[in-house]
């Protein structure tokens, strides 16, 4: 029985020990000179288990007395997790080793924090949910802050813990007041205590507060206020972490709470849903219009992408599911390509952030110019580029979902928010001429990845890589 | 030849790719490498598409040559071509290989520049020849990635705030397209342009937000489409991107928009508004044709007034594409017939005013009107061509114009007489500004001390204009050709659109409904 129990967290297991082992040896030998091995090593790590996942066995095993489920939603979650992950780790080294950043516990604080989203993705149980996201939170407390020396990072840290400790707080107080109506903390306790008509007012407060303290950790609006400065603040690498694997780990959970403990009564929190996803999608395209800095500008886009996967849940359907999940990976694989570019921007050796310095830029490197102009118009959502098959999936769930309401605010955001992407657009191609111009990029690994996302926007038009039918997939397995 | 057309569609995004990948630098030999390079790539599509129009039967009113594989989500992959189409594709690809050589001179970031405009051919044939919903929108909308680019990077001095305006005005327009297709998608449960042209789509009036909608769901989704079709065509009072946008962007630019991007807008109003929300159309006709007539008057005025030729001849652009779009809702088949030719017309003649206006553009570098006076007595082959087509442009009988203009009054007359009566001032509107603009710039005598050095056309510019004189005064003295391509599918498609009228009950149409939808 244990056994059994053991094998469904035998990824999880395994990540931690290896996280917990190479800490304790990279105290007691080299210290920080085997950072850089530790950052391939847990990208390696990433990878194999990310591989060994998707080909996997199918179905849904539960375990631990249903504190934890294996399913096809949470394999999903997982691979795009440990997938970006492994992506952001590598293209992390070159910057935090020029920086003297690259310390042993970096990678390391990135594995664990993968392991609690691992946890998070895969909890039926308010319990198990909980201690994922503390796991997963408390890691990235610290590396927001890894740059001791700055003020800035030292900011982002503080904040991001403050803020997150207080979203904790209302997710624990919404959880306890789950548990004091229905009795259980158990996802399938809960569905049969909250059907729709049945949800008492108790209740519904707990299911406000949960998805007040879920919201937070997707950046929703109005929960988004540390998003700006803690991209800002952080390092760069860890902002490009922030951006990805985070935040798929956040939506897969808040989709698995609201259908496998509240799936009976969508229309209870479908509404609350579809206005975060309004108020994020207008927020996120207004506010960054004003931006200067090209990590506070992804802050206010991530925001705003957020808003566009929020739509897809707000449908409270199956397709709905299939496109929030189609969405986020679409999403990161974007967002690696576009970090990849901003770790290369640097003058001097100094990173920049300013987009005014980009200024003719695709005169000096048109290669990846060029790449950095489809990523832009993929997350500006214009075709052919995959971004706008996201946004297609998530306007055909919520129209079909009964928000026609919706898919109208959003396609008028996307058209605000085409506007700060054209902006670097208008800078690369046809800004003016700089005197200081960002240094040539020297890094293969960022240049790799830039192109092959750039390429991956490109070609997914032929059949999206054949992401659809895992996605569906994934999403009966919640819906079942 | 199972996919004549996705090689036709495909093939300069190929040549496109190549460049990309193997062209590099930017000297001498790179660029005229570029310049070849494209310039036998558009010419090898247009001579590959000359199979498409042999193997088009004009008889047969279905889809011909159609190709079809699965996609996505239950969309398909499917191209194909009928009557309305098949000559917008020949359009497309027999502007390009001119466009190519019209920009020739070229000096700054040429392989780019080849690139986009290769690009941009690509997606503008998979406009005309997409046989599902999304792929179309995905033609339609990438077209505006290459356009931003060529007006932002190649325009003149104000192509920043162009560029903007031209991708934001249009990209507003398109996106509540999306959702209304979105909409006929949950609708139809398919995205298959042929099988939606068959569904019917609820014409039942309901109350939105306490508005009662006339003409229901119909109406609702022909108001999104329109939203798009309007911008793109573009109509008044939504045309204000488009002197902006042609007077910035390079003369091979405003060729490509005026000869074929503007014509998308007409080309979805006939392949979706028209045959797939019959009601819809019904119930919003006047309100179109009020559109019209206010354009072909107001822009008119405004073009009579320019003092930049570009900016005149865009407004006279938007004035004639107001008779298209009064054409095709006259929903008869003079009406449509004529607003097909004339958007074919209209390919040819406005493409061949902009390079006309290129021309001397290349040679004295403003478009100001005053700055030039007697051309004629230097430039004598240059003021005879483009006497022709200002002539063409004011329709005069013996040119394609001619045809056009005078099938669309035919057509709307029968429909509504005061209309009629608007459009055909618009006829002496344009004799006017046009007659004008070719007195000041052309005639009088020789004054200003800077054109008396001006050269006459070279021969790679009388070359470049030989084909669209001729297909100008062929199709305006033998045009039956041309209408017996179109003919046949647009009677198919109007016997549809009056059965559904019919079915709805609404043969005759109260005008005072109207009123009430335009309001919402």
């Amino acid at each position: 029985m244990i056994s059994a129990d053991l094998n469904l967290i035998l990824p999880e297991i395994l990540l931690s020990v290896y996280a917990m082992g190479a800490l304790v040896g990279a105290v007691y030998t080299g210290k920080d000179n085997l950072a850089g091995t530790l950052v391939w090593t847990t990208s390696a790590v990433f990878v194999a288990l990310a591989v060994w996942i998707a080909s996997s066995g199918t179905g849904a095993q539960s375990g631990f007395g249903g504190l934890l489920v294996n399913d096809g939603f949470a394999r999903f979650a997982k691979v795009v997790i440990l997938g970006s992950a492994a992506a952001v780790l590598l293209m992390s080294e070159g910057y935090m080793q020029r920086r003297g950043l690259l310390r042993f516990e970096f990678p390391l604080l990135i594995a664990l924090s993968a392991v609690g989203m691992m946890i998070m993705v895969s909890a039926t149980n308010l319990m198990t949910l909980y201690m994922g996201l503390e796991l997963q939170s408390l890691a990235l407390y610290v590396v927001a802050s890894l740059r001791r020396d700055s003020a800035k990072s030292t900011e982002a840290g503080m904040k991001y813990f403050v803020l997150g400790a207080l979203s904790s707080g209302l997710l624990l107080y919404g959880a306890s007041l789950i548990y004091g109506y229905t009795g259980t903390t158990a996802f399938d306790g809960i569905i049969a205590a909250a059907k729709h008509g049945e949800v008492g007012l108790g209740l519904l407060l707990g299911l406000v507060l949960l998805i007040s303290g879920l919201a937070f950790k997707v950046s929703a609006v109005p929960f988004h206020m540390w998003t700006p400065d803690v991209y800002e603040g952080s390092p760069t690498p860890v902002t490009a972490f922030f951006a990805t694997a985070p935040k798929v780990a956040a939506m897969a959970m808040f989709a698995r709470v609201m259908f496998d403990a509240f799936g009976q009564a969508v229309s209870d929190w479908s509404q609350v849903v579809a206005l975060l996803s309004l108020l994020s999608m207008f927020l996120g395209a207004i506010a960054a219009i004003g931006q200067r800095d090209i990590k506070r500008l992804m802050a206010y886009s991530s925001i705003a992408h957020m808003g566009y996967a929020l739509m897809g849940l707000a449908s409270g359907t199956e397709l709905g599911v299939q496109a929030m999940l189609i969405y986020m990976a679409i999403y990161v694989t974007m967002n690696v390509g576009t970090f990849a570019f901003i770790l290369s921007m640097e003058r001097d050796g100094q990173p920049v952030t300013d987009i005014d310095s980009l200024g003719m830029y695709s005169t000096r490197e048109p290669a990846k110019a060029l790449a950095m102009l489809v990523l832009l118009f993929s997350l500006a959502g214009v075709p052919p580029l995959v971004g706008f098959f996201g946004k297609f999936y998530v306007l055909r769930a919520a129209y079909e979902g009964g928000l026609a309401w919706l898919a109208v605010a959003g396609v008028i955001a996307s058209v605000i928010g085409a506007f700060y992407y054209l902006r670097i657009v208008f800078f690369m191609y046809f800004g003016e001429e700089k005197d200081e111009v960002l240094d040539k990029g020297k890094s293969p690994v960022l240049t790799g990845f830039l192109l092959v996302s750039a390429f991956l926007m490109v070609a997914g038009v032929v059949n999206l890589f054949g992401i659809e039918a895992p996605a569906a997939a994934a999403a009966a397995s919640l819906l079942q | 030849m199972d996919n004549l057309l996705s090689i036709v569609t495909f093939l300069p995004a190929l040549a496109a790719i190549i460049m990309a990948v193997f062209l590099r630098g930017s000297d001498d030999a790179a660029q005229r490498n570029a310049k070849w390079l494209a310039l036998i790539a558009t010419s090898a599509t247009f001579l590959i598409s000359l199979f498409i129009l042999g193997q088009f039967d004009a008889s047969n009113t279905e889809f011909q040559m159609v190709e079809e594989r699965d996609w996505l989500m239950g969309l398909q992959y499917k191209l194909g071509v009928d009557g309305i189409s098949v000559l917008f594709v020949m359009l497309t690809t027999f502007m390009m290989p001119l466009v190519i050589a019209a920009s020739w001179d070229v000096k700054h970031r040429v392989t780019e520049y080849m690139i986009a405009f290769l690009v941009l051919e690509t997606l503008m044939l998979g406009v005309f020849m997409a046989l599902d919903l999304v792929l179309f929108y995905l033609f339609f909308e990438a077209g505006l990635i290459p356009m931003f680019l060529i007006i932002g990077i190649w325009g003149g001095k104000d192509r920043i705030y162009a560029s903007f305006k031209f991708f934001l005005y249009t990209f507003f327009g398109s996106v509540l397209m999306l959702v209304a297709m979105v909409a006929m998608f949950y609708d139809a449960q398919t995205t298959d342009i042929v099988s939606l042209l068959s569904h019917n789509f609820a014409s039942d009036d309901f109350e939105i937000l306490g508005i009662h909608v006339v003409g229901g769901l119909q109406t609702m989704l022909f108001l999104a489409f329109f939203a798009s079709f309007a911008v793109k065509m573009p109509m008044w009072p939504v045309h204000t991107w488009l002197p902006e946008a042609h007077v910035q962007a390079p003369t091979a630019g405003s060729v490509v928009l005026a000869a074929i991007l503007l014509k998308m807008g007409g080309y979805g109003f006939l392949r979706f508004s028209l045959p797939m929300f019959p009601v819809g159309s019904d119930v919003m006709a006047n309100f179109v044709f009020t559109l019209s007539v206010v354009a072909i008057i107001y822009t008119s005025l405004v073009a009579l007034v320019q003092d930049d030729m570009k900016k005149l001849i865009a407004y006279s652009s938007v004035a004639h594409m107001g008779y298209v779009t009064m054409g095709i809702f006259a929903a008869n088949q003079q009406g449509v017939d004529g607003a097909i030719f004339q958007m074919i017309s209209h390919g040819f003649i406005s493409g061949a005013l902009f390079l006309c206006v290129g021309v001397i553009y290349d040679r004295m570098h403003t478009r100001e009107i005053d700055a030039y006076g007697g051309l004629v007595n230097r430039m004598p082959a240059y003021a005879l061509i483009f006497m022709l087509f200002t002539m063409a442009n004011v329709g005069l009988p013996g040119t394609s114009g001619f045809i056009g203009e005078f099938l669309v009054l035919m057509g709307i007359f029968q429909v509504n007489t005061w209309v009629a009566a608007g459009a055909a001032t618009g006829v002496i509107l344009s004799a006017a500004y046009g007659l004008w603009l070719y007195r000041r710039v052309v005639m009088g005598d020789l004054i200003k001390e800077s054109l008396k050095t001006i050269k006459d056309m070279s021969t790679r510019e009388k070359v470049i204009f030989a084909p669209l004189i001729a297909m100008t005064i062929w199709m305006g003295v033998y045009p039956a050709p041309i209408l017996d391509r179109i003919g046949p599918s647009v009677e198919a498609l109007l016997d549809n659109y009056d059965t559904a009228i019919a079915d709805a009950g609404r043969l005759e149409a109260p005008a005072t409904d109207v009123a009430e939808a335009k309001s919402h």
